[in-house]
């Protein structure tokens, strides 16, 4: 087992590599000149223009310059925000819990509604119960994200004043009161990306539960007078779940897309909320850390998905 | 349910059974997907309303009128006004017009790309078919949102310099959001290509002498598309979601372009004493976008070979 996982992890250096050179060849590609502001100001000679240049060595040839930028950024040295006057490895740090506590609060709420629901619809299918939540699934996966969070925010915190539609990060209350304020305002945001999740997965679950319910070795655990629960929960849905795991490994780009959009309704202060400040801002080393901190969020939840691969399917480790 | 007319009716049908062809039978299973029928029709009627809506509801678009301001729904404007008095109905036909050709030309682009990309990894198989499919992963992996706010937010205003404002907007978003989008295509189209270059009408074709572009083009594509129709009609709606999420986000089009997104993220400040200017939006978005996903499950039905047997 740790040995397939230290295989995968190997492969994905070469993914971040990749991803790592996409980003600074669209970075090089793009117009602009990062010293531009100097060449417009008279009182800047041309001269200590040119020696900035030579200074950040911005006209050294193309590799030499990506590696120079990878080199810095495997060292930790993520470059400085012009605008929030911190490295930006220190602001990205800020920022990163909020979102991944979000983004696994909301993968769990999308487990536990997706998986009990498609399994279910799998087990009846066509009855009303699976037409339903077909149907649920339909509107959820083709609500966009940005749509109902806005729904949700005139529905809960307009009309019904249940639930704060600003997420703080600092509130003054103490011990209960201050987790209890902390839960009330993730709900939403929580609920928003989970249902969406939940409804693209409902299908896979179902569709998975329906492949391996017709099986040989269900009857037979059926046979032997294994009781129905035992024969759903250990045969039926961990052999269904390893379909389920892969479509929801290739969804996982789309998550986080999914998850920047919440931040920003929400004004959840994660990084997703930063890279958007940061690009009407103009602060390209944020813009352009936390669009790899994205990139290795992606290889990691990968990771952890051939993880669960391995867990489902002991087989797959020892090929 | 049948009555005498229409037995009479299906009669000579029925005597000389029409030549059944793959397209027929699949329209025929189409039809009978009721759900599908409907998102057709409700996408029939979005398209009408945006392609000669603004022949029909004359209100300009940027027309200012202050008096009238975040008004509600109210006969002189079905769908309100927004912060500027400027009509809802009107922006919103005009809107839809670029929110669905974004749609349209995003996937036209990703469905080429896909195409041309599973079609050469395929065919040629070896060191081409590895190169391009580590290739395929590497785009799979990387999150599509971020980056393509990164490129909007670096070649915007070049863009806009060099073609124009609209023009450059659009050039940029369709390019980007199809050029993010071909992987699940290539990964099919290769699939597909893979078990036809070896079945024997391929064979025979090569054995006459048929060169390699015209087995592709002639033989093969053809018997490859059923599923990328599928994947396209569904990119289409993602399309529409990329491009309303990065007009949302304030990113795509400029606020003189009111597309559904832009809508949206101009109403959000005022959810809530204006909320019919969000919802109006936002609910067509929806509309179009599960009437789309409908119709690809439809789609699916009627052109995936494995299901003929069930029906």
């Amino acid at each position: 087992m740790s040995r397939y996982l230290l295989r995968r992890a190997l492969i994905s250096i070469p993914v971040l590599l990749g991803i790592s050179v996409v980003l600074f060849t669209v970075l090089s590609l793009a117009p602009g000149d990062p010293f531009e502001e100097l060449a417009t100001n008279p009182n800047v000679p041309a001269e200590v223009r040119q020696n900035l240049r030579v200074k950040f060595g911005l006209d050294d040839p193309l590799p030499v310059r990506y590696a120079r930028w990878v080199t810095s950024m495997l060292r930790g040295d993520w470059g400085f925000s012009f605008v929030s006057r911190i490295n930006v490895d220190t602001l990205i740090l800020q920022r990163l819990p909020v979102t991944l506590v979000v983004l696994g609060a909301a993968q769990l709420l999308a487990i536990l509604v997706a998986v009990p629901i498609g399994t279910y619809s799998a087990l009846r299918p066509y009855s009303l119960f699976d037409q339903l939540a077909t149907t649920f699934a339909f509107i959820g996966f083709s609500l966009p994200t940005f749509f109902t969070g806005l729904l949700f925010i005139l529905l809960f915190s307009i009309y019904l004043d249940w639930l704060p539609f600003i997420y703080r990060a600092d509130i003054s209350a103490t011990g209960w009161r201050w987790y209890w304020e902390h839960i009330r305002q993730a709900i939403m945001p929580v609920a928003v990306l989970g249902l969406f999740q939940a409804a693209a997965m409902t299908r896979f679950m179902r569709a998975a539960v329906l492949d391996v319910i017709r099986l040989d070795y269900v009857n037979t655990a059926r046979a032997k007078g294994l009781p129905e629960k035992t024969t759903l929960v250990k045969h039926v849905v961990r052999n269904a779940l390893i379909p389920v795991v892969t479509l929801v490994a290739l969804q996982i780009p789309n998550v986080f897309g999914g998850a920047l959009v919440t931040e920003q309704i929400f004004r959840v202060p994660g990084i997703g909320s930063l890279l958007i400040s940061s690009i009407l801002a103009n602060d390209t080393p944020v813009v352009m850390a936390v669009t790899f901190v994205y990139a290795a969020l992606v290889v990691v939840s990968n990771l952890t998905a051939d993880l669960l691969y391995g867990w489902l399917d002991p087989r797959i480790s020892y090929r | 349910m049948v009555d005498g007319d229409a037995l009479v009716e299906t009669l000579p049908v029925a005597v000389a059974p029409q030549r059944a062809s793959l397209w027929r039978d699949a329209l025929r299973r189409f039809r009978r997907h009721r759900l599908a029928m409907i998102g057709t029709t409700v996408l029939l009627v979005m398209v009408v309303a945006v392609v000669a809506g603004p022949l029909a509801w004359r209100l300009p678009v940027n027309e200012i009128d202050f008096k009238q301001k975040l008004k509600g729904p109210t006969w002189s404007h079905p769908l309100g006004t927004d912060d500027l008095g400027q009509d809802l109905l009107a922006r919103m036909l005009y809107g839809g017009r670029i929110s669905l050709a974004v749609g349209v030309a995003a996937m036209l682009i990703a469905i080429s790309l896909g195409t041309a990309i599973g079609a050469a990894s395929g065919y040629m198989g070896g060191a081409v078919d590895h190169t391009l499919m580590r290739l395929t992963d590497l785009f799979l992996s990387i999150p599509a949102l971020p980056l393509l706010l990164l490129i909007v937010y670096l070649f915007r205003d070049a863009l806009k310099k060099a073609v124009g404002p609209e023009a450059g907007v659009f050039v940029l978003i369709v390019v980007v959001i199809g050029g993010l989008r071909w992987m699940p295509v290539a990964r099919l189209v290769r699939a597909q290509f893979l078990s036809l270059r070896e079945k024997e009408f391929v064979e025979a074709a090569r054995g006459l002498g048929a060169p390699p572009l015209r087995q592709v083009v002639r033989h093969i594509l053809p018997n490859a598309m059923a599923p990328v129709i599928v994947a396209g009609s569904l990119d289409v709606a993602a399309a529409i979601i990329a491009e309303s999420t990065l007009s949302f986000l304030g990113l795509g089009f400029p606020p003189d372009i009111p597309t559904w997104g832009r809508l949206l993220f101009d109403a959000k400040d005022t959810l809530d004493f204006a909320p019919h200017w969000a919802i109006f939006p936002g609910t067509a978005i929806f509309l179009t976008v599960l009437s789309i996903n409908y119709i690809g499950d439809g789609l699916r039905d009627a052109l995936d070979p494995r299901k003929v047997l069930a029906r």
